[in-house]
């Protein structure tokens, strides 16, 4: 061991703001990256699922554009 | 020989050897990383010359080391891609190019930071961080150039020439960048060229290199797998992979 | 542009092939030809030249001692921009008009058509930024053995900034915003070449031996000489392929 106690060793002698963003900038980049990697992998899984979703028979479907009359009268 | 090289070049090949491997690389790198993390922190002795500062080593040696070897694996799997044009091997090449980005940023990064308590200033141009500084604009300029060709086929095959024409050029801006810096700056302190650095101190490190390098080929199994997915979505066992999984 | 197709491609006509060495004079008087059609084009990068160097002792300071200092590398680096600026056109004319799908379909191979190419845009580029650096090094008052330390540099320099140039030029054909990634890729690759062009003019104002830099830098050339005429042709068949 080569601090005497704990607060010595986050001190680090007056370097440890130096040490401690350089470790939390590297864990936090490994983080994110990781983050961004797993996300991008469930986007494409997602993508391909929905590719491959059967798709709607003509009659469930919506149509393509299609305007309802609304009746309400006036008075 | 041929055999093994094809099923090498297959995708479900890949796909179904990194499911298996990447379990082992993930937990066995990040105990090797954060036993060297924290065997450097705690109980490595403090340097005599630099103090504590100096422990910022046990994670700015192995992004260095590693953004560097990362680039030759890029070189290495490019040239495969143009010689022979294994599927893989660009799919390599584009999936690892951002990680070798952020690990020379962490490298570059951690070596200002350091360089405040060591040398008095956030940045010096010594050789070693401005060579750090141009890989990096290496790494970007082979993802600025991946991204901006759309078809993925000839995308792959450009970045694989430009990568070629860095690794070419890496020892050259190496060695000029090393001449430039004796020409302005004589003998600057020298990081990591320690005359012998007690076991204490090496072994953490070697440690953390292993771990570190464990950890970037989970990452490079992870991403290869995404743009594999992507790339071969039309192909059925795609297909059948994707609707067994529930997540 | 259609002033380009007039000229004559060395296309085989018959049985009898163009041997590669005509082929490569073919390609390199076109190019030579169609640019001075189009003056303007080949006076930008000079102008440019100037003006960058112009900013400087407005921009930092107009003490002969700080230009003398700075001088030279204020030129290289105005150099290096200048020809960065000409690369685009290395290229997208031919491109464009469908004069460089010929030129790949040519039975003389690929490399040597390329080479001939970056040898005519040194020529038009290159050699004219050599010949202003005189005058400019007056101005920013190196002495007179750095002028021409610094010609000489320049003189071989530039061509290797041609030829890698047509690498980053082949890579990004076609390409929306070209240009601005073309400087992305190619100025980390240039950074050899401004290093050792400056480093030799200020060994030249200090009195120091400058043969083994300036040998350094021939091997430079002959390096970019062999080696990227093979990376641009390559890069010319995919960003062909791709479009």
């Amino acid at each position: 061991m080569a601090f005497d106690s704990f607060s010595a060793f986050l001190a680090m002698d007056g370097h440890g703001p130096y040490v401690w963003t350089c470790y939390a900038v590297f864990f936090l980049l490994m983080g994110v990256m990781t983050w961004w990697s797993l996300r991008q992998r469930r986007a494409v899984i997602a993508q391909q699922r929905r590719r491959m979703a059967p798709t709607p028979s003509a009659d469930e479907r919506p149509a393509a554009a299609s305007f309802t009359r609304i009746e309400s009268s006036q008075d | 020989m041929w055999q093994i090289f094809h099923k090498l070049g297959s995708p479900k090949w890949f796909f179904g050897i990194a499911s298996t491997l990447m379990p082992w690389l993930l937990v066995a790198g990040a105990a090797l990383l954060m036993t060297g993390i924290v065997w450097g922190l705690v109980f490595a002795p403090q340097d005599y010359l630099q103090g504590n500062s100096y422990r910022i080593i046990f994670i700015h040696v192995p992004s260095a080391f590693l953004a560097q070897s990362v680039y030759i694996m890029m070189a290495v799997a490019a040239l495969v891609t143009l010689v022979w044009r294994m599927k893989l091997a660009d799919v390599f090449v584009t999936a690892v190019a951002p990680v070798g980005a952020v690990l020379t940023f962490l490298a570059l990064f951690t070596g200002a930071v350091w360089g405040k308590p060591t040398w008095g200033t956030w940045w010096i141009w010594d050789a070693r961080l401005t060579s750090m500084l141009i890989l990096l604009f290496l790494y970007f300029g082979v993802m600025a150039l991946g991204a901006a060709i759309s078809d993925e086929k000839s995308s792959a095959r450009a970045v694989a020439v430009l990568v070629l024409v860095g690794v070419v050029n890496i020892p050259i801006i190496k060695y000029s960048v090393e001449w430039w810096n004796t020409l302005h700056q004589p003998a600057t302190f020298k990081l990591t060229e320690k005359p012998s650095m007690p076991a204490e101190m090496w072994v953490p490190l070697l440690l953390s290199v292993l771990g570190l390098y464990l950890i970037f080929g989970w990452l490079a199994c992870l991403r290869m797998q995404t743009h594999i997915l992507a790339r071969e979505g039309r192909t059925r066992w795609v297909k059948e992979l994707v609707q067994a999984r529930e997540n | 542009m259609t002033m380009a197709s007039e000229t004559k491609l060395p296309v085989r006509t018959s049985e009898e092939s163009v041997s590669a060495l005509s082929a490569m004079k073919a390609v390199f008087s076109r190019d030579l030809k169609t640019a001075f059609r189009q003056p303007q084009d080949l006076l930008n990068p000079l102008l440019f030249f100037v003006m960058v160097v112009t900013l400087f002792p407005l921009g930092v300071s107009p003490e002969v001692s700080f230009l003398r200092e700075a001088g030279s590398g204020i030129l290289w680096v105005a150099a290096l921009l200048s020809v960065l600026l000409s690369l685009d056109h290395l290229y997208r004319h031919d491109f464009d008009d469908g004069t460089l799908e010929q030129l790949v379909l040519q039975p003389q191979p690929l490399f040597l058509l390329v080479l001939a190419k970056s040898l005519a845009h040194w020529v038009l580029t290159g050699l004219p930024l050599v010949m202003l650096a005189p005058v400019l090094g007056v101005m920013v008052h190196l002495e007179g053995n750095s002028v021409a330390i610094l010609c000489l540099t320049l003189l071989i320099g530039t061509p290797v900034l041609s030829l890698i140039g047509s690498i980053g030029a082949a890579l990004t054909l076609g390409l929306r915003s070209a240009g601005v990634l073309l400087s992305l890729l190619i100025i980390p690759l240039y950074i050899p070449v401004l290093i050792f062009g400056t480093g030799t003019v200020m060994a030249a104002s200090e009195s120091a031996p400058v043969g083994g830099q300036l040998a350094l830098m021939g091997a430079f050339l002959v390096l970019a000489l062999t080696l990227a005429p093979f990376a641009s042709a390559a890069a010319l068949r995919i960003s062909l392929s791709n479009s």
